[in-house]
């Protein structure tokens, strides 16, 4: 959705940015390859990767691999150049120091080193050769992220213990999906989990790519849903709308509340249980301050790319709510891009959350 | 004996270069050497030498020559693939739309012709082709992507398959001439392969191909081919689309179908015109109107048009009757002035009078901002 704001950077706001692409080009860059179960062929396309690279004259070194590897990955082997590890297996982060690649290749990401290595993670190796300039290709699968494990192991019904943390793939240059195509339930589950996670790294390198370049807008790329609650509101049937939504278009939900003075003390009973089960549900929840309650819900969901608000609307309309713009009215013309959905309240619009 | 129905793989990516063709190649090579009878129903070489390289020893079916207004063209020779009978079709470039004088207007119908006669099809396609992701794609690009694929033809995949390249990587490889030649390769930098675009994009390929993974491994979903919209589906919502003549209702249709889809609802379109004066709309109202209904249709949405005088009465009457838990409507332009007595919003009308019905009011994304 470009929604371009030409407003002039402050001196903050250019310092900020300088510094950040200072950093952008103090650091090597971090490129990932995600499968969703091993045996997919990660770590080849890996070393295929790096291969291509040296072909078109990058100084490319494997600074570390699995123990057990396909003939597939072993002919490639012999085309590169690779460092030995370090004989308690850890790679040897001094040495690929003081040879000085441009690219190396780091696969088995989420091997845990022995106890006497300066790192306790081979992804914390990778981290240090990250920040003093050198690049690296590596290669992990689903089950080895840290924040996803406990949903793989209550598909799979097995723990993995090495882990790697999704903010390493959340701060990578670039991810790259091996996907494949499965009949099977289990890893079809943990297919889409992949994807998502994919999406999100994606999302995430869009958003620093505008930001980098000064650019202020966003793309409708997925939905973002914010719920607005009152304490009057159906606020039970809402949120769990919401959250169905967001879960079947594997986006983001949000409830507020826009705070009003003086709430009685049953009104402000009921928000509470509501806001608690927002929080339940999994939601953002943020309590706005604003003058306006049209104009704070509009600015937040401005802000935070909301694709589609969710509101409720009191049948109590006489005469004067005819005739002037009610908030209803004015949130669906005021909106913009974003989608509007209007869920009926009181006693008429009471229905059972299934 | 009728033959099993062949099936269906979508090679998926999110711009030209990223390896669908390649991938799709691969595929019917590694068939090959297992012995299956594989044949190339249409290959777009597009001069890239790997991936002509890939075509060796697999079987081509050579394409048709139409002439049209003076010129020739080249499109698949369905009617010949269906008389050689192989067991696998390779059949690139899926959303093409065919020369007029093809026997039938997309080559995504041919590809259903194919497996109608018990033939595999292995196909590719770039996600800016998805029909309900028309309006977004237009956003973010600002191409209007014309050649589209129904929401429900992908949904009649049985495997969709991504294939990744990193816009970065993609970028390399346009400017090393890989992807198109120079002239063409210019051009293309002026609309999709921009890297904000490009990520977009690609973000939007991997959120659909996760959708796709999700509704083949639920077993409750119908698939759309066999079951319309007036069966029994999974979900508890039922949407009802209002379509007018305005140009904002593709948008709101597409939308809806997309929210439809993913909700796993019902879907049906509904036209609100009194009867009287049907007749006397004028002749581009009544034509616009009339696409719209069959636009819906192409969707596989369930059309029906109502004659009555007051739309909000008749929609809300028909959403009642029906079962309906949510209407989706087109979101009016903004008024500067509202004075006493002006006509009320359709939507307030319908909200209104919509006692226990959620209202969906969708944002105008057929007119491109400045």
């Amino acid at each position: 959705m470009p929604d371009s704001d030409k407003r002039r950077p402050s001196p903050e706001e250019l310092l900020r940015r300088v510094q950040a692409e200072e950093d952008f080009a103090r650091r090597g860059r971090l490129k990932v390859f995600l499968g969703y179960e091993s045996g997919m062929g990660v770590s080849y396309r890996m070393l295929d990767e790096g291969r291509r690279r040296m072909q078109r004259g990058q100084d490319v070194v494997v600074g570390a691999l699995q123990a057990s590897r396909d003939e597939a990955v072993t002919g490639l082997l012999r085309e590169m150049e690779v460092l030995s590890m370090l004989p308690n297996g850890a790679p040897d982060v001094d040495a690929i120091r003081r040879r000085r690649p441009s690219v190396c290749l780091i696969d088995g990401l989420a091997s845990r080193n022995a106890a006497d290595s300066r790192n306790e993670h081979r992804w914390q190796d990778a981290e240090e050769l990250l920040d003093v300039g050198i690049s690296i290709l590596t290669a992990i699968n689903l089950q080895h992220i840290a924040e996803k494990q406990e949903q793989v192991a209550a598909i799979l019904g097995r723990q993995v213990d090495e882990a790697v943390p999704e903010g390493f793939l959340m701060r990578a240059d670039d991810i790259e999906v091996v996907d494949s195509p499965t009949l099977d339930p289990e890893l079809s589950e943990l297919r889409e989990i992949a994807l998502v996670l994919a999406a999100e790294v994606v999302d995430a390198q869009l958003v620093e790519y505008l930001k980098r370049h000064g650019l202020d807008q966003t793309y409708g790329t997925h939905e973002r849903i914010l719920v607005c609650i009152t304490p009057r509101s159906n606020a039970a049937l809402m949120i769990d709308r919401g959250r169905r939504q967001a879960d079947r278009f594997h986006g983001d939900l949000f409830v507020v509340f826009v705070e009003q003075s003086a709430l009685s003390y049953a009104d402000q009973a009921m928000l509470d249980k509501n806001l608690d089960a927002a929080r339940q549900a999994g939601a953002k929840v943020e309590v706005l301050q604003g003058e306006d309650a049209v104009d704070t819900i509009l600015q937040f969901a401005r802000r935070e790319a909301i694709t589609q608000i969710f509101v409720g609307h009191s049948q109590r309309a006489g005469f004067w709510h005819r005739l002037w713009p009610n908030p209803v009215e004015r949130l669906i013309l005021e909106s913009g891009g974003i989608d509007v959905r209007v869920f009926p309240q009181g006693e008429t619009g009471k229905q059972a959350v299934r | 004996m009728v033959a099993a129905e062949g099936k269906l793989k979508v090679i998926l990516g999110y711009a030209a270069g990223v390896g669908k063709t390649f991938r799709m190649l691969e595929e019917g090579q590694t068939l090959k050497a297992e012995g299956c009878d594989v044949v190339i129903g249409y290959f777009e070489p597009h001069g890239r030498q790997d991936t002509i390289a890939k075509t060796e020893g697999l079987e081509t079916v050579p394409r048709r020559i139409i002439e049209y207004r003076e010129r020739t063209f080249e499109e698949m020779d369905t009617p010949a693939i269906l008389v050689r009978r192989p067991r696998v079709c390779l059949v690139d470039e899926f959303p093409h739309t065919n020369v007029p004088g093809s026997e039938r207007a997309k080559r995504w119908e041919d590809v259903l012709a194919l497996l109608d006669a018990g033939i595999d099809v292995i196909t590719t396609m770039n996600i800016q082709h998805l029909e309900s992701l028309n309006d977004q794609v237009r956003e973010i690009s600002g191409v209007q992507v014309r050649e589209t694929v129904p929401d429900w033809v992908l949904k009649r995949a049985d495997e969709i398959v991504f294939v990744d390249l990193t816009p970065g990587a993609l970028l390399n490889r346009l400017d090393r001439g890989v992807v198109y030649a120079p002239e063409k390769a210019h051009r293309a930098k002026e609309n999709f392969f921009k890297e904000p675009t490009l990520a977009a994009l690609r973000e939007m390929a991997l959120r659909q191909t996760a959708h796709e993974v999700d509704l083949r491994m639920t077993p409750s979903a119908p698939r759309e081919g066999e079951a319309r919209s007036d069966s029994a589906s999974s979900g508890d919502e039922r949407i009802l689309i209002h379509v007018t003549d305005s140009p904002s209702a593709v948008g709101l249709i597409r939308r809806g179908r997309r929210v439809a889809n993913f909700l796993r609802a019902d879907c049906f379109a509904v036209a609100v015109v009194p009867g009287p004066r049907r007749a006397a709309l004028p002749g581009d109202q009544r034509e616009a109107l009339q696409r719209h209904l069959d636009f819906a249709r192409k969707l596989h949405i369930d059309t029906r048009v109502l004659d009555a005088e007051d739309a909000a009465d008749a929609l809300v009457a028909f959403a009642h009757t029906n079962g309906i838990t949510q209407i989706f409507l087109s979101k009016p332009r903004k008024p500067n002035f509202r004075f006493f007595g002006t006509k009320q919003l359709l939507a307030m009308q319908v909200i209104r009078a919509a006692r226990d019905i959620q209202v969906t009011v969708v944002a105008d994304r057929q007119t491109p901002r400045t």
